[in-house]
């Protein structure tokens, strides 16, 4: 019984309330689906998420270190919690040199669409930014927006948008991007 | 608009054999300018009664036309808001020839104040329809008879001319029913939505889908002559505006910079550039793309965010949202860039400018108080309307005419969903347009030659 164990540790993983990932979408998100990879910068999509209890493993940073920072309505500064957490991003990244990264930045659906667009790359950047900071090189990462396109939470109100107000740190094996 | 020139349809491969012509029909134009006439910045209170019996016939193949013909032209007319039909069931008078004298007492009698008779033939491949417009009460033809002649499959678009015609000869405005609109369509749950480019006739009639959902795509736009789209794509992974030729679906990306996103693209006036948002480290500015020599200027240089770039129809300006106040508002600057004003000072912010295709207003989408807007203002910024309110409705695009505008508007929760609605620019006469499925980020197409 080789695949059942496995199997157990996918699902046990997925049902974590970190999530791997949820935003990594089968259509048209960035490198999704093997779409991205080999095209334009050169994404390589395909990662096995490891066990979560490997410290070098995506599925560690996923749900020990935390893969995702919120934002307040319309702002992309870092809250001292969102620094902490990208702090420790950081330090990880630093020590497992091997992933590239896409910083995904998020909008909630209150605001126009073009708008939203441009909010998410603002949230990336200040991602970015804060991890340059911490020593993260800048050839490592990449920052992608997609504005209110991809909620995670669907319901209309605060306790769902505060969620998707979000820039989510996305790991893939590959030392450049 | 000439009908009396060979037609040729540069629009969409389903039209481009399709009209073959249009010829003025050999009588006597009468009376241009008579008393049936309706005003539409008047805001019409009591819609003109007009009817539109079957179209006769002239010989078997055109039995299936000739109804239907008359029920798009009905549908275009009434679903203006400007002109209630008298359904046939109501009609005395049977019109039996295209060129019998017309019984006026019985149009009359049913009040009807305008009325359109036609005839189809159809054979070998093509059909001929011709129309005639009359002004019951005073008796008299309005404008000269026309005829339209094409392929069978275009009878729908050779109904909209008949239609733009008679709303265009009791307006005095031009008309907007032969006409495209591009759109997203949208399918699957919310947190993963599908989004695939598609076009259809501006009353939802002949959907073609141009891509398919693998990827996100936005916000398309045609081109003036409507045989080009830009849209953004997310096919690389990244944001980027795509060109679209609507013949051969064939794409290319515009304005690859490593590293960057591109968004929010609009042609120019003649075709020639695109002006959009290109974001870099974060901050979004607007650009100038020469399509044909790659030449990029940049028009902006702000922290702020700068986005939905608009040009004048003359061309020589750009209307675009900024958050340089601190919240997203209306500026103006020429279109070569440079200093930029203010237009909007209401309550609230605002965005999705666009320009009327007639120059004199700017639509847009406001948010205020946690409700979403459709209004439209004129140039300097005064006279603000507002003509919707819901829970999100955003990205208004301008009839032909300049006289409607059609829009998003999306549903709260988990189970929202997108549709297109259009509403006058009075404010008048709110509606959903049908499609299919969920819809989004309409635009509408110049009228069709």
């Amino acid at each position: 019984m080789p695949f059942l164990p496995k199997a157990m540790l996918l699902v046990a993983a997925l049902g974590l309330a970190a999530c791997n990932n949820p935003d990594r979408f089968g259509a048209g998100g960035a490198g999704a689906g093997g779409a991205g990879a080999g095209a334009g910068g050169g994404f390589v999509d395909t990662t096995g998420l490891g066990d979560p209890n490997d410290p070098a493993s995506i599925a560690y940073f996923n749900q020990r270190v935390g893969d995702r920072v919120l934002f307040a309505v319309d702002q992309h500064t870092l809250s001292p919690e969102a620094r902490q957490v990208l702090a420790g991003q950081a330090q990880w990244l630093n020590t497992n040199p091997s992933y590239a990264v896409i910083i995904e930045g998020h909008a909630d659906e209150q605001g126009t669409r073009e708008y939203n667009l441009s909010l998410g790359a603002r949230r990336a950047a200040a991602v970015q930014n804060f991890l340059i900071s911490q020593g993260v090189s800048a050839g490592r990462m990449r920052t992608v927006s997609y504005g209110k396109e991809r909620p995670i939470e669907v319901c209309s109100d605060e306790a769902c948008y505060a969620k998707n107000r979000r820039a989510v740190t996305v790991l893939s094996i590959g030392g450049g991007v | 608009m000439s009908f009396s020139h060979i037609l040729r349809s540069a629009m969409v491969p389903a039209c481009a054999l399709a009209l073959l012509g249009a010829i003025a029909l050999p009588q006597p134009a009468l009376a241009q300018n008579g008393p049936l006439r309706i005003e539409i910045t008047e805001g019409v209170i009591e819609p003109l009664p007009f009817a539109v019996p079957d179209f006769v016939a002239e010989n078997g193949e055109a039995a299936e036309y000739a109804a239907n013909i008359a029920r798009v032209i009905a549908s275009d007319l009434s679903g203006t808001g400007l002109f209630r039909e008298i359904p046939p069931q109501a009609h005395i008078s049977r019109v039996s020839s295209f060129d019998a004298p017309v019984a006026y007492e019985d149009w009359k009698a049913i009040n009807a104040q305008a009325l359109i008779t036609g005839a189809v033939s159809a054979s070998g491949g093509r059909i001929v329809v011709k129309f005639r417009l009359f002004d019951v009460y005073s008796g008299q033809q309005l404008g000269e008879g026309l005829q339209f002649a094409g392929t069978p499959q275009s009878w729908r678009r050779m109904a909209h001319k008949v239609a733009d015609a008679a709303y265009s000869r009791i307006t005095g405005e031009g008309g907007y029913f032969d006409s495209r609109v591009v759109f997203v369509s949208e399918s699957g749950p919310k947190n993963a939505r599908a989004k695939r480019l598609a076009v259809m006739d501006y009353d939802g009639a002949n959907v073609q889908y141009l891509t398919d959902s693998s990827s996100i795509v936005l916000a398309p736009r045609f081109s003036p002559t409507g045989d080009r789209i830009l849209y953004t794509s997310y096919a690389s992974g990244f944001p980027r505006i795509t060109l679209m030729d609507v013949g051969s679906l064939a794409t290319r990306s515009l304005a690859e910079q490593p590293g960057t996103m591109t968004f929010a693209p609009r042609f120019s006036p003649d075709g020639s550039r695109v002006v959009f948002s290109l974001e870099r480290g974060g901050n979004s500015d607007l650009y100038m793309l020469d399509i044909g020599s790659g030449g990029l200027t940049q028009l902006t240089n702000a922290p702020s965010i700068e986005t939905a770039p608009s040009f004048s129809p003359d061309g020589s300006q750009i209307v675009f949202e900024s958050d340089r106040s601190g919240n997203q508002q209306l500026y103006i600057m020429s279109a070569s860039g440079g200093e930029a004003r203010r237009i909007s000072g209401g309550q609230g912010r605002y965005g999705t400018p666009v320009w009327s295709p007639r120059g004199d207003l700017i639509a847009f989408t406001k948010q205020n108080a946690g409700r979403f807007h459709i209004g439209v203002m004129r140039t300097d910024g005064s006279e603000e309307r507002l003509l919707t309110a819901s829970f999100l409705d955003e990205g208004p695009t301008w009839s032909p005419n300049g006289r409607v505008i059609m829009f998003t508007r999306e549903t709260a929760g988990a189970g929202g969903e997108a549709r297109l609605y259009s509403v006058d620019i009075t404010g008048r006469n709110l509606k959903q347009v049908s499609t299919q499925g969920a819809a989004s980020d309409p635009a509408w197409s110049p009228l069709l030659p």
